[in-house]
């Protein structure tokens, strides 16, 4: 073992903090010892993306740390679940999946977890800060925390991400480290127009091109104009982290470590030089759409988990329609943010429209669609990309407005007057 | 045409069989079905290749966090590939083989390559993952 360990350290792995401790210290050394830190250090949270169930060896694994009295020490939000503690019976779930699903939530709160249960805890109170050291899993909450608010979080894997808040220490390594955050891409945008910018629809598409060409490494977005809100940079970031595994990118002029092109680079020189085309978009927008057809299963938004901002864009786009009868129109949400739109008067419209809500999970955690929903149209490049391996499912790819026409009637269709040009 | 290289062994272990060889990254979230040892991703090169028992060669894992968790529940279930060769030390999935380690006494064997060693692979039919992170070709 090359990892020098604190006094502190060594009494966990010696099982001074009991069992679960022991076990989550001894995991976190050896991660070290791959990563070739040289020492572990604090974090202050933790956001956990274990509880999600994925068979016998998951909840094993969690009633394990639960089962020796482990707790996390830190403040640990939970993830998207395996299951809609509440709803679920609503959907085609099978019992036993939900039986197991639920064991698994329920040894992550003994556990001392924060039942959040959204992909999305930065639009949460638990929002992290600039500079905070935190131990996040989830893709997409990884790289929005790093770009978006600057905290400083590496790529936790489920299983590790619960062995950091129990012990409340990570390898020093990574994104950790200010000297491991400096951009490495250049991906120079050219002859976009700016209407387009302004356009939701972008950022998903933006972010699947941007997280193929970078992988693992930390793209600098140049000429991005205007001013993104945060539900398009949370497209963005679900995007480059789906394509690749980009945990953090820096966009000049909009994200907080990027005030200029050489802050983002801090001082070094691109490694490498992306220029993206219209064309290139265009390809990158093709790549999101696997279906040929046109017919319609089923229409879901919400991933990342919907915010109170994308129900209120959403309400005037349903006001007055109906969907197609065989047309499934779904939100997937955190029950915080079902709450929040309720109170609001947003979900009104959703079910005048005939449309559903579902929280705590998503179609790619619970097993939730019927067999005979064949192909899935959504504004979401993380559902686009996934659904196919996952579920089996065509997907279609479109702006939120094409989600809604084409669930009225019953095709897919979509607007390409922003993409044409 | 015999030969060997020399990798780091970032979970130790033995194995050998047919190599599943590609240079694009696998996230086996979405890519890898945990029930067959199937590779899952429709947009891989690997896709609809059984995975289960052989070397698995992929240059690194990528996107989801759940990789990990897939990673170990195919350890259980025994779909694991037999070793996974990566173009340096994949943090996801070696995590998922040390707790399958932990757990359940059954770590995936892992080696990690230069780019340039793991590159050579490209071809190649038949390895062994030898103990100290010999790669043997034979094939």
């Amino acid at each position: 073992m090359t990892v020098a360990l604190t006094e502190y350290d060594r009494s966990l792995l010696a099982g001074d903090k009991g069992p679960a401790a022991r076990m989550a210290m001894s995991i976190l050394t050896r991660m070290a010892d791959v990563g070739d830190a040289r020492h572990l250090m604090d974090i202050t949270a933790a956001h956990i993306d274990s509880a999600l169930y994925m068979g016998e060896a998951t909840l094993a694994f969690a009633e394990r740390l639960a089962g020796m009295g482990g707790k996390v020490v830190v403040p640990a939000t939970l993830n998207v679940s395996g299951l809609d503690e509440h709803g679920w019976r609503d959907w085609p779930v099978p019992p036993d999946y939900a039986a197991k699903a639920h064991r698994q939530m329920v040894a992550y709160q003994t556990l001392g977890c924060v039942p959040m249960w959204t992909c999305a805890p930065y639009q949460t109170k638990q929002r992290p800060v600039f500079g905070q050291q935190i131990a996040w899993g989830e893709s997409n909450a990884i790289c929005f925390a790093n770009s978006v608010i600057g905290a400083r979080t590496e790529r936790y894997p489920d299983l590790l991400d619960i062995c950091a808040a129990i012990a409340g220490r990570v390898p020093a390594a990574g994104l950790h480290l200010d000297k491991n955050r400096g951009g490495q891409d250049l991906i120079r945008l050219s002859g976009i127009p700016t209407s387009l910018m302004a356009e939701d629809g972008f950022y998903p598409v933006l972010g699947h091109l941007v997280g193929k060409f970078a992988q693992e490494r930390i793209p600098v977005i140049e000429g991005l104009e205007g001013t993104p809100t945060e539900d398009q940079l949370k497209a963005l970031c679900a995007a480059t982290a789906c394509s690749g595994a980009v945990a953090l990118v820096h966009i000049v002029g909009v994200t907080p470590e990027a005030p200029t092109l050489g802050a983002a680079f801090r001082g070094k020189v691109p490694e490498r030089t992306l220029t993206v085309t219209f064309d290139d978009l265009r390809a990158a927008r093709r790549e999101l759409t696997t279906v040929t057809d046109a017919s319609l299963d089923m229409v879901v938004l919400g991933s990342p988990h919907f915010s109170v901002a994308e129900f209120r864009a959403l309400a005037p786009l349903l006001a007055g329609r109906q969907r197609n009868p065989k047309v499934e129109f779904l939100v997937t949400t955190s029950r915080f943010m079902a709450a929040l739109a309720k109170a609001d008067g947003l979900l009104a419209p959703l079910e005048a429209f005939g449309g559903r809500v579902s929280v705590d999970a998503c179609i790619l955690t619970m097993p939730m669609l019927s067999p005979t929903t064949r192909t899935l149209m959504t504004n979401s490049a993380k559902y686009a990309y996934y659904s196919p391996g996952l579920l089996g499912t065509g997907v279609a790819f479109g702006s939120t407005a094409d989600c809604v026409e084409s669930a009225v009637r019953g095709v897919v269709v979509r607007d390409e007057s922003s993409w044409n040009g | 045409m015999e030969r060997v290289i020399l990798g780091r062994m970032v979970v130790a272990g033995t194995a050998s069989g047919q190599l599943l060889f590609a240079d694009q990254p696998l996230s086996f979230w979405g890519g890898y079905d945990q029930k067959t040892g199937e590779v899952i991703d429709r947009r891989h090169s690997l896709s609809g290749a059984i995975a289960a028992g052989r070397i698995l060669a992929v240059p690194a894992s990528r996107g989801s966090s759940t990789t990990s968790a897939v990673l170990l529940e195919a350890a259980l279930a025994g779909t694991a590939p037999a070793a996974i060769v990566t173009a340096g030390p994949d943090r996801f999935l070696a995590l998922a083989s040390i707790v399958a380690e932990e757990m359940f006494g059954k770590p995936v064997p892992m080696v990690s390559l230069s780019a340039d060693e793991f590159a050579s692979l490209r071809g190649a039919t038949q390895v062994a993952v030898l103990p100290d992170g010999v790669i043997r070709i034979s094939a």
